[in-house]
């Protein structure tokens, strides 16, 4: 076997990635507090060039390189680039957020990119190694990302819980692949799926599967493996927030793909039964404890874990329709997470988080563009037309009747209601009650700009949701 | 399909036309009245080519549109209209110009919003009847939710918050579950055209499942007893422009839900479990008549009169199999279909008109309660004698447009069971109870108190609404033949419909 020099051309994302996030390390070094702002600007050159990187050298076509351990498929392609959309995003809501808090290093950036790269391998991996090395690199980024603001004990506390947590999880996500292993005796993707549908299903084979399911699980934060994500995104700064509601989470929809549908596909029946306990825990516990907090952050944490339990059962349907319902929720999902946080952040000042509900108090009366945007998305995530977010639990409710699962889809759209009940409530205090803040809201043209461009995506995609949904559809089959 | 695309404008006209009066309200002194205005009426007047150019004689649908919209869902942007949603259609744009015009000096608290929250209604709602496509539908049906919402919220009365909350999650829930229903039924049929779904074989079982799922959805909109406890709330807290359209057309989406999906789609299931809707109904006459008698807040009062007036639209949506096993043939079997579709119209209007007589007493003496009023007819003659009026209609007198529904369902009851008519017929002697007691109460005798003695009578802006309002409940009543001609075909054809098994 010999390495074709053609394969590099088709890893140029992750290769530029990489060489920037190394470059920007070492030019940040050099720049004075004054002009940090030039690693900001090629950080977000980078995305960009990512971007335009993994569109051009993508042909539509699935290509394994570097001996299968690497692939380079339509829906890789895809992933990607939505992970550059919100990764862009949280790059730039965090500007001035990190600048009014005396963050703004070059750090938190070459981080970010670290933890992008993370998630490109993690959508990419064609073998058990790669998707945990890319897991492990996006991993490790977050825990030091959360702990960015090492002096509050919120932060070092969620980093700290992370970490243990994600260390743990990530132990029994090894252990499940190394029993793989030694059951089919390869570590590649394809392989170990043409081997296991030779297979007879057995006690050992559904032992590994249990240990995948549950490291997946705590990564994605399914119930009853939630525990460290209303911490983490209380604790964290409301950018890195951001980013592990968003761009992590896309990657983790991938590695639920990669490692559920593709290696060990055969045994659906046996994952099926367990995702559905961990969908129905996820949707019950998520919407009902969502309704008892206070915290804005928190309650986003819980609404996150009922999304998650949304995805799930696009995932748990096993037809080509549910992968792309769940990858069609878990985009749409990622652009509302990220306009959720943003405006979050958009209401934050120097000292002053904005993170509590009461924060959005009288939000209409003082800038009522802003709270229409997020009027939008609470609506979206509650899964009201004509957003985005209902065409996404409308296409998996579609693939879940479709296998016959009427039950589950009526016990999703129950939860749906007691959730819808908190997403209002924002709205109700937004609109119906008087502010208390009188401090005049002039955010960052950046901000503004950032937060009306996502929360009219999710307005122009609920009304023209056709070719994303298509999109999802066409590198699902 | 040369023709020009009216649904669509029906539509989207009033929907651009909220979003620029949201824009224009950005400048310095801009009065968003006229703008809204503008709207409203152009959107009124073309709707009225919807009538013009109807034809009477087919069942049809008619100026219909279709484009691509999701292709992967095999969804497309279809409209068309038939003779039971053109009447709808026309009393939605009818209604507007008038909550318009009905908020136009009273609402000082973002008046811009406020207009704009009932144009966005207006088109959503147009949307809703003109719809073709289930998720089409669906989403004005779910659309509605969000400016409704905000509308009792923020301009609603002390209580807003919890009537608004109450409200939105009341009818969220009973069309999530239309919803299940919608794709179960796309994925036996593979498409999602409500016409499709008309001739879809179901079993059974499933039909009794789609029925309930229905049920729930248009039950809470009607709304019928015993889901039916959030109108009161909503109405007393809503603006009197919200109690307007929550009465006159809110509740008739959940009736032309009956007819559009339930009775076409499980006929089998409706003639199954038609006892159970006839009973809903008739316990929506009786008790809630009774507990209307006992209101001491006016708006609350109409809000369960509404009640009581749909559970006769849904009694003579239901009386069809009954109809049809006593006949033995479909024929004769539609009249208590068209009574129940007058019943809808007439009721548009006579609760409009009410909830706008009681916003006209309101916007003067910030009260709704009863107690506090008495011989406002001494300074108040004009508006007085249209409340008597209006009143009147709400009690079925006949002349009126309210006494044309009521009669039809009476006389269909009657040939269906005596008990039903007897039940039915005792919103006569309720109807006339309480609405005329109201009246008494309010407009006659000798003046309550000083309050009501400074009382100035109604303006014109106010004449040319209610007057309006009675010319049409006069004109139905005296001479319903343009509303019913209108249905006719329709509703023939829905009856021939729903005879044919799809067992």
């Amino acid at each position: 076997m010999t390495l074709d020099p053609g394969q590099f051309v088709l890893l140029m994302p992750e290769i530029f990635v990489l060489t920037m996030a190394c470059v920007i390390l070492v030019v940040d070094l050099f720049l004075s507090k004054k002009e940090r702002v030039i690693s900001y600007w090629l950080t977000q050159i980078t995305v960009v060039i990512a971007a335009v990187l993994t569109i051009a050298v993508s042909n539509g076509e699935t290509e394994l390189l570097f001996f299968g351990t690497f692939i380079a498929d339509p829906m890789a392609a895809a992933l990607k680039v939505f992970i550059y959309i919100v990764v862009g995003l949280a790059f730039l809501y965090s500007r001035h957020y990190l600048a009014l808090r005396g963050l703004f290093k070059g750090e938190f950036y070459v981080l970010g990119l670290f933890a992008m790269l993370g998630t490109m391998v993690l959508v990419s991996a064609h073998s058990l190694l790669t998707v945990y090395l890319g897991l492990e690199l996006l991993s490790l980024s977050l825990y030091a990302l959360v702990a960015f603001n090492r002096d509050t004990y919120s932060c070092s506390e969620a980093a700290m819980k992370y970490f243990v947590l994600g260390a743990l999880s990530s132990g029994m996500l090894l252990y499940g692949m190394s029993i793989l292993y030694g059951l089919t005796g390869t570590l590649d993707i394809d392989l170990m799926g043409q081997i296991l549908a030779q297979q007879e299903t057995h006690v050992g084979l559904v032992f590994a599967v249990s240990f995948i399911v549950v490291g997946v699980s705590f990564k994605l934060g399914a119930v009853p493996f939630h525990m460290w994500l209303p911490d983490v995104y209380q604790g964290a700064p409301t950018p890195v927030t951001l980013y592990i509601s968003s761009a992590s989470k896309i990657a983790a929809f991938a590695m639920v793909m990669r490692l559920l549908v593709e290696s060990v596909g055969s045994l659906q029946p046996q994952w099926e039964g367990m995702l559905i306990v961990l969908a129905v825990l996820s949707l019950a516990i998520g919407n009902v404890v969502a309704i008892a907090q206070t915290n804005l952050k928190r309650m986003l944490a819980y609404s996150t874990i009922s999304h998650i339990g949304f995805l799930l059962l696009g995932v748990l349907s096993g037809t080509q329709a549910g992968y792309a319902a769940a990858m069609f929720y878990v985009i749409t999902y990622a652009l509302m997470a990220a306009g959720a946080f943003g405006m979050i952040i958009l209401l934050s000042r120097a000292g002053f988080e904005a993170d509590e509900i009461s924060d959005f108090k009288g939000l209409n009366q003082r800038n009522s563009w802003f709270a229409l945007m997020m009027l939008i998305l609470m609506f979206s995530m509650a899964g009201v037309p004509p957003t985005v977010g209902f065409y996404a639990k409308l296409s998996v409710l579609q693939a879940v009747i479709n296998v016959d699962m009427v039950w589950l889809a009526a016990v999703a759209v129950f939860f749906a209601v007691i959730g819808a009940f908190y997403y209002i409530r924002l709205v109700k205090v937004m609109y119906f009650d008087d502010a208390e803040d009188k401090e005049p809201l002039e955010p960052h043209f950046d901000l503004r700009f950032g937060l009306t461009a996502n929360g009219l995506a999710v307005l122009l995609l609920g009304l023209f949701p056709g070719s994303l949904m298509a999109l999802c559809h066409q590198v699902m089959s | 399909m040369t023709e020009m695309p009216i649904l669509s404008f029906v539509i989207w006209l009033p929907i651009v036309g909220g979003l620029l009066v949201l824009a224009d309200s950005q400048r310095e002194n801009s009065n968003p009245r006229p703008l809204a205005l503008a709207f409203a009426m152009v959107t009124f007047l073309v709707s009225l080519l919807l009538y013009s150019g109807f034809d009477t004689t087919t069942a049809e649908m008619q100026f219909q549109e279709k484009g691509s919209w999701i292709s992967a869902f095999n969804v497309y942007y279809h409209l068309g209209v038939d003779g039971i949603s053109v009447p709808l259609i026309i009393l939605t744009t009818f209604t507007t110009v008038l909550v318009v015009l009905a908020g136009w000096e009273v609402i000082k608290n973002k008046p811009a919003q406020y207009l704009a929250a009932f144009l966005i209604m207006e088109g959503l709602m147009n949307g809703v009847f003109a719809a073709l496509d289930a998720v089409l539908f669906y989403v004005f049906w779910e659309g509605m939710l969000i400016p409704m919402f905000l509308i009792i919220g923020i301009w609603g009365g002390p209580q807003r918050v919890y009537a608004t909350i109450k409200f939105f999650l009341y009818t969220f829930l009973g069309s999530v579950f239309m919803l299940v229903a919608l794709i179960y039924m796309y994925t036996q049929s593979g498409s999602f055209a409500i016409l499709d779904f008309h001739v879809l074989k179901l079993g059974l079982t499933e039909q009794i499942l789609i029925f309930l799922a229905f049920l729930l959805a248009f039950a809470v909109k009607v709304p019928m007893w015993p889901v039916h406890t959030w109108l009161p709330d909503a109405h007393v807290e809503a603006p009197t422009g919200g109690s307007v359209v929550l009465a006159a057309i809110m509740l008739k989406i959940g009736g032309y839900g009956f007819l559009r999906f339930s009775l076409p789609i499980t006929p089998d299931a409706s003639s199954h479990l038609d006892w159970l809707i006839i009973l809903m109904s008739l316990v929506a006459v009786v008790y809630i008549g009774f507990v209307a008698l006992v209101q001491q807040d006016m708006k609350k009062l109409i809000a369960y009169s509404s009640i009581a007036h749909m559970g006769f639209v849904t009694l003579g949506f239901f009386l069809v199999f009954t109809l049809m096993e006593n006949n033995g043939s479909t024929a004769g079997a539609q009249m208590g279909i068209e009574g129940g579709m007058v019943q809808m119209v007439s009721h548009g209007f006579i609760s409009a008109a009410l909830f706008l007589c009681v916003g006209v007493l309101y916007d003067r003496m910030h009260s709704r309660q009863i107690a506090d009023y008495g011989g406002v007819v001494n300074t108040m003659p004009v508006f007085g004698g249209l409340m008597v009026f209006f009143a009147m209609a709400n009690s079925g007198l006949p002349g009126t447009s309210g006494f044309v529904g009521e009669f039809l369902v009476v006389l269909a009851s009657f040939k269906a069971n005596v008990w039903f008519a007897f039940l039915a017929a005792t919103t006569l002697i309720l109807g006339a109870a309480y609405s005329l007691w109201l009246v008494k109460r309010v407009v006659f005798g000798d003046i309550g108190n000083h309050n009501v003695a400074k009382l100035q009578d109604i303006n014109n802006r106010e004449l040319v609404i209610l007057g309006s309002l009675a010319f049409v409940v006069l004109l139905f009543g005296i001479w319903p033949a343009p509303l019913v001609e209108v249905m006719q075909a329709s509703i023939e054809n829905l009856v021939a419909h729903v005879a044919i098994s799809k067992l």
